[in-house]
């Protein structure tokens, strides 16, 4: 558990957010603020909406036609869920899934895919990628094999592979869906080292279902619940992670953290 | 709890490969297949011996067919069935994922059923039926709407020249819609098979529908839409009477696509009831192994076309 230094300025500000799929209502009036350049966990059980807030960040909801959101996320004073400029929203704000996923061509193209849809001129592309591959702790693996598959590396080094991928539009924002959960105990270390290294740079946004690793990686954290009438997730605890393990304020969280439930 | 899996471990059996008596069955039903396929040809090879004897290796290179004066060559059969296929997988192919792409799409259900089940009604038409459309629908249209414009400014261009309704062209054509079901049935499978987690991650770094669809899920996708054109092309070489209604059967190699042609299988269809003689009969059936032989010969190409890419594909795995 890492000391908080100073609490930097608000980056992502959640206001009031509601979110339905169809008319099953997954999230009601979160409410919270998500500093700049810290990692921010978001824990809580199975089902409590968890992914679903992830992707309200950078409109991934948008793949779902049913789906639709409520109240407020202000990236930088602008709203996310109202905005139009979707390619801009989604070069602020990267995300990493659970599975890398890494696209049937190669390290290069991979890295390079995001930077090509922004039309970068192939010089700028080229340092991009390598860059974007030294931030992610994976050129010194790769540099040799940059025409390789993708898919020819490792599981870990394809959730690095994807970490570079996102960094190579330099986000703001990075979200990660639990980026370490079909990962072994090494390749999750090698990430987490990763996003403390990332934090200096990046408003970093973590799901996990580890609790030793949001106490381990984490400045603050997120408890959600889903409200068991509702059959909604609501938000039941924000603090900064240390406050948040050591004197929760509200029993469930208690209760969660001690493995009493969920 | 853990005496209990063990136990379990205990009662259950090790997990064979195949059980035997399927595999037996399976194996026999696999085996008949070549077999029949070696009968087959060997019949056909015993019933076009005089004029293999005949002709040698000149039958497949030889332009003229001749009843009266028993000359028979069968090279511009052989190029109408060729073109006539190849030509029908260049206009099917792009039309058949693009409707595959659609098909497969989450949204847009309303749109997605009605030209579904469409596509899938279009594999039902009989043969004959869609000969019968060709020559009264498609091939008057195509001669007007597509011969005639195109030669009008490219027929400078020698095999874009001379417009008829009954060509290589518009057999093509029909041909094409006849293999569109299987190819967008197919792709709409294959395409619906890529990852979510490819197109998820394609749109969070900010790309567009087309995007997305273009540089990820079609590449992702690429091994089992060849599979498809693969089995396209196995029917457009293979299929008779429509062809035969609209490709003019006309015994030469064509100046241009617009003009008449023949294939393999129309030959055979029209002449046969009238062959009279020992050569002509033999002649006729000789194209037939031909054809056999042709088609044999483009699958194993295809497939090892297919092992190449897929073997990419794989050890990019
Ligand atoms: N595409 C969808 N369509 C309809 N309902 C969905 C969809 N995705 C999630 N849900 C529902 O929304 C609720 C929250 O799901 P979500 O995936 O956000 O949970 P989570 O906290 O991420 O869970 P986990 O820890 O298992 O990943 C669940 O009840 C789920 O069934
Ligand atoms: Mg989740």
């Amino acid at each position: 558990m890492r000391a908080v230094l100073g609490a930097g300025d608000t980056k992502l500000k959640v206001e009031q957010l509601s979110f339905y799929y169809g008319k099953n209502q997954a999230l009601k009036d979160v409410s919270f603020e998500i500093p700049e350049r810290r990692i921010t966990a978001i824990i809580g059980p199975s089902g409590c909406g968890k992914s679903t807030l992830l992707r309200v960040f950078n409109r991934m909801y948008d793949l779902i036609p049913s789906a639709r959101a409520g109240g407020k996320v202000l990236l930088d004073g602008e709203d996310v869920v109202t905005t139009r400029k979707l390619l801009e929203l989604r070069q602020k704000v990267g995300m990493v899934f659970q599975r890398p996923s890494p696209f049937p061509m190669s390290i290069r193209d991979n890295v390079a895919f995001a930077p090509r849809l922004l039309g970068w001129s192939s010089s700028r592309v080229k340092e991009v990628v390598r860059q974007s591959l030294e931030r992610a702790a994976l050129w010194d693996e790769v540099n040799d094999r940059l025409e390789a598959p993708a898919t020819s590396l490792s599981g870990g080094q394809q959730q690095r592979l994807a970490i570079a991928r996102c960094l190579a539009v330099s986000p703001e924002v990075i979200l990660m869906d639990e980026p370490c959960s079909a990962l072994d105990p090494v390749a999750t270390l090698k990430i987490e080292d990763l996003m403390a290294e990332l934090m200096r740079d990046y408003t970093i946004v973590i799901v996990t279902h580890n609790m030793q690793q949001a106490a381990r990686v984490s400045d603050y954290t997120a408890f959600m619940l889903m409200n068991p009438e509702g059959r909604y997730g609501e938000l039941i605890e924000f603090a900064p992670t240390a406050n948040l393990f050591n004197q929760p304020q509200d029993q469930r969280t208690e209760a969660y953290i001690t493995g009493r439930f969920g | 709890m853990a005496a209990a899996v063990e136990s379990t471990s205990a009662v259950i059996p090790p997990v064979r490969r195949v059980p035997d008596r399927f595999r037996t069955v399976t194996a026999a039903v696999a085996a008949v297949a070549p077999v029949i396929l070696i009968v087959i040809v060997a019949i056909l090879y015993q019933q076009a011996a005089p004029s293999i004897r005949h002709f040698g290796l000149g039958f497949l290179t030889g332009t003229e067919w001749n009843p009266v004066t028993d000359t028979f060559g069968a090279l511009p059969a052989i190029f109408g069935t060729l073109s006539t296929a190849l030509l029908s997988l260049v206009l099917a192919v792009p039309v058949g994922v693009a409707v595959a792409v659609v098909l497969a799409e989450q949204g847009q259900a309303t749109l997605r059923g009605i030209l579904g089940t469409g596509i899938e009604l279009l594999a039902a038409i009989p043969s004959v039926v869609y000969g019968i459309w060709a020559l009264y629908v498609l091939a008057p249209w195509s001669y007007q709407h597509l011969e005639l414009p195109i030669s009008d400014r490219l027929g400078f261009i020698g095999w874009l020249s001379q417009p008829g309704a009954r060509s290589l062209f518009n057999a093509s054509l029909v041909l094409a819609v006849m293999i569109l079901p299987t190819l967008s049935a197919i792709s709409r499978e294959v395409i619906r098979a890529v990852p979510r987690g490819l197109k998820e991650n394609a749109v969070a770094l900010g790309a567009t529908w087309w995007e997305t669809t273009w540089r990820v899920i079609l590449p992702s996708a690429r091994a089992g839409i060849f599979g498809a054109t693969i089995l396209a092309l196995g029917r457009a070489l293979g299929e008779t009477i429509a062809v035969t209604m609209v490709i003019g059967n006309r015994y030469a190699i064509p100046p241009s696509i617009f003009s008449p042609a023949y294939t393999l299988a129309s030959v055979i269809a029209n002449e046969f009831n009238e062959a009279t003689g020992t050569l002509y009969p033999a002649a006729l059936i000789e194209l037939g192994l031909v054809l056999i032989l042709v088609t044999l010969l483009v699958n194993i190409v295809a497939l090892l076309l297919v092992r190449s890419t897929s073997r990419e594909a794989s050890r990019a795995a």
